[in-house]
């Protein structure tokens, strides 16, 4: 099963072959490194660029003016905050045109905590990305999804910001990729660049076939009936676990992937909140002002008489930064523990 | 008593006219506190080393730009418009460069990354003046913003002039993204991009230069500075060091010169061997324009004709007259010609609606419906 780079690579390779993809590039994004990550390694339109993530931002926008489709990546989302008034800008270029010029581009950016990366590897990007309007954030937390919704972010007319969770950047997935060997190590083998001298190296592609996942629709990866969560990226799969362990203390947990922020599936929350009367919202970025903090007040606003309890809000720490200790990070951003913990409060509480 | 502007240039001929009180008075020579050494070629000679037609048409254009700037101040100034910013004191080289553009949609065609001092390009390439009076009144039918974005925001498509931005500089950053594709599509169309002087301290403008000359990389990108000596009120020489902005391009190899930007034939003369090069070089050119600012940054300081800078079109117009190819009388008519036309186009701007608060939705999101993505089903 591919990991979430590999599904990342089988769909960039997949989108400069069929959905005319023209230009992947970013700091050590070609050869011979292929991404810090590994995610672009072996593809034929990728490129290095210079050290300069306005310049990346920039070049994108003007690709996509031109009639290119480019895919940017900016090495670490920690590192995209100085490129934000581009961000401003291309989320407003067709606007401000009254509809002549949109940009079709993607820029994808590693995300979060869990590889102990202290400071300046650690951040989160969602809490500020949904207050940049004319952008379509997205968000996976598996391998199959990561590879379908960029399918669909390649294809679309306007600029979409894919965040990847570096987290699970190395978690093999539960489903195979339409056209993936099913042996396990096959795919790495096929694709993986070796280390070493890779200056012979091609990447040999197994036919992937496409996966349908549009933007804007949430996966329910749980049904339950008495909480629902809500969450994408990183936390996701601690939300589901810790939704199994407390099935075995009595609490029936609903458990939603978001995978697109923006625009996001209301209508899958607010079929779920109003079954529940409960809601957790749990991702890892700052908790004041954070993307979670609005659907809690949309919650309220349509919701507020379907309520049990009040609607939650799981978070990462108001603090400048996550330190690299184990123990600072596990301070900083939710935590398996964490999760079950506020879950099983929340299925307890009664009006 | 000290001129007020020491390091405007001034070409010496005017001075000797009296036509423009300049640094190079007669009267009082100035002891400028931090001079620019840097001294444009002087080529406003009597010699205009251009077809009659094509002199004519630049004077035209240049003076149709000023009653359309004059125009629009005079808008704002009667409450017609919120705030002006434009070109007045540009026009020379402004109506070089339009002159010069390759026209039209998509990559065989000049991409234009310009600022908000470029009406005058615009003119000269073939624009209506109308447009622009409508997006000073911010009308439903202002065809670059729909009633969006400030004056001198051009943003046209059909002609790939890319939206025009406040934000200073970010056009520079963008520029390498269209000129990368037309380095890959073939033909001669290149890129083109103007900001100005004071902008050039931001980032964008180095990111230019990396990215328009990385080795065996380098992009058709015509990579314009109108350098008018100001940054709103802040002086050039108090907060860059460099003496000609050109000069940043040489260490990036590039070719680079520093031009007169007030001389509508020279503008026109060096603008053309710089086009020439990037066309069938497909490599970057870097080009300073000395220019006027006559109207102050914006109304915000208040858009009144300074007298102490060089005004390009009373300069080209003496010229043209010593040469026998227009009269003082002929100027006059078509300068009161442009100005009535222009007040009728306001006229009936002033006429038409807004836009509807409810478009506000419209073109946030390319090929989907203009809603509220929070309205209710209870509103």
């Amino acid at each position: 099963m591919a990991n979430m780079a590999q599904a990342v690579r089988l769909a960039l390779h997949y989108a400069e072959e069929h959905l005319g993809v023209t230009d992947i590039f970013g700091e050590d994004v070609g050869p011979p490194l292929g991404g810090v990550f590994t995610c672009t390694q072996g593809l034929k339109t990728t490129w290095n660029s210079p050290l300069d993530e306005r310049g990346i931002i920039g070049m994108a926008m003007g690709i996509a003016m031109a009639g290119g489709r480019p895919v940017a990546e900016i090495q670490f989302c920690d590192y995209i905050y100085n490129t934000i008034d581009l961000l401003k800008l291309a989320g407003n270029t067709l606007w401000s045109s009254n509809g002549q010029w949109n940009l079709p581009m993607v820029v994808m950016t590693p995300v979060g905590s869990g590889i102990r990366g202290s400071i300046y590897h650690s951040h989160s990007f969602d809490a500020s990305a949904t207050h940049i309007p004319g952008w379509k954030i997205v968000m996976p937390s598996t391998p199959l999804d990561a590879y379908g919704l960029l399918l669909s972010a390649c294809q679309e007319q306007n600029p979409v910001l894919f965040l990847i969770p570096k987290a699970l950047m190395r978690i093999k997935g539960e489903e195979l990729i339409p056209g993936e060997p099913s042996e396990d190590k096959a795919l790495s083998k096929l694709i993986d660049a070796p280390l070493g001298d890779r200056t012979q190296w091609k990447a040999q592609w197994p036919a992937v076939q496409p996966v349908s996942i549009p933007l804007g629709q949430a996966k329910t990866v749980r049904a339950g009936s008495q909480l629902t969560v809500v969450s994408y990226g990183r936390t996701l799969p601690m939300c589901l676990l810790a939704a199994n362990a407390l099935a075995s203390e009595g609490v029936d947990a609903e458990v939603i992937d978001l995978r697109t922020l923006w625009p996001y599936d209301w209508a899958t929350i607010k079929a779920s909140v109003a079954k529940t009367g409960r809601v957790l919202y749990v991702n890892e970025d700052t908790e004041v002002t954070n993307f979670g903090e609005h659907l809690i007040r949309r919650t309220t606003d349509e919701l507020f008489y379907k309520l049990l309890a009040p609607p939650k809000l799981l978070a990462g720490k108001f603090v400048p930064g996550i330190g690299l200790a184990d123990t600072l990070e596990a301070a900083s951003v939710p935590q398996q523990s964490d999760i079950h913990a506020a879950m099983k409060k929340l299925a307890a509480m009664e009006p | 008593m000290a001129p007020p502007f020491p390091w405007v240039y001034t070409p010496p001929a005017m001075a000797r006219e009296g036509k423009n009180p300049s640094p190079s008075s007669p009267t009082k020579p100035p002891k400028p506190s931090s001079p620019s050494k840097f001294k444009p070629k002087i080529t406003q000679s009597d010699d205009l080393p251009l077809e009659k037609d094509l002199l004519l048409r630049m004077h035209d254009v240049m003076v149709k730009a000023r009653c359309l700037e004059e125009r629009l101040i005079a808008m704002y100034k009667s409450g017609h418009g919120y705030f002006w910013i434009g070109g007045p004191g540009e026009e020379a080289f402004n109506t070089a460069l339009g002159l010069l553009i390759k026209k039209g949609e998509g990559p065989a065609y000049d991409y234009l990354h310009f600022h908000y001092r470029q009406s005058a390009t615009l003119l000269a390439m073939g624009e209506e003046p109308l447009g622009a009076i409508r997006q000073m009144k911010n009308t439903a039918t202002d065809p670059y913003s729909g009633g969006r974005n400030f004056a001198g925001h051009f943003a046209k498509k059909a002609w790939n002039v890319a939206p025009v931005s406040s934000p200073i500089e970010v056009q520079y950053s963008m520029a390498p993204g269209t000129a990368w594709v037309q380095k890959r599509f073939g033909g001669d169309g290149i890129s083109i991009v103007t900001g100005g002087d004071a902008g050039t301290a931001e980032g964008d403008f180095a990111t230019c230069l990396v990215w328009a000359s990385r080795p065996g990389k380098e992009v058709p990108l015509l990579i314009l500075v109108t350098n008018n000596r100001w940054g709103i009120s802040t002086p050039y020489t108090d907060v860059q060091g460099v003496e000609k902005i050109s000069d940043r391009g040489v260490a990036f190899g590039m070719r680079t010169k520093t031009i007169d930007g007030n001389d509508p034939i020279s503008a026109y003369l060096e603008l053309k061997e710089a086009f020439e090069y990037v066309r069938t070089e497909r490599k970057p050119y870097l080009v300073e324009a000395r220019v006027s600012r006559l109207y102050g940054h914006s109304s915000a300081s208040g858009a009144n004709f300074v007298t102490n800078e060089a005004d390009c079109i009373a300069q080209f117009e003496d010229r043209l007259i010593k040469k026998g190819l227009l009269t003082r009388q002929s100027a006059d008519a078509l300068r009161a010609k442009y100005a009535e036309e222009l007040a009728e186009l306001a006229r009936q701007a002033k006429e038409e609606p807004f836009p509807e608060g409810s478009t506000i939705w419209e073109h946030v999101f390319k090929g989907e419906p203009a809603r509220d993505p929070l309205a209710t089903e209870e509103g």
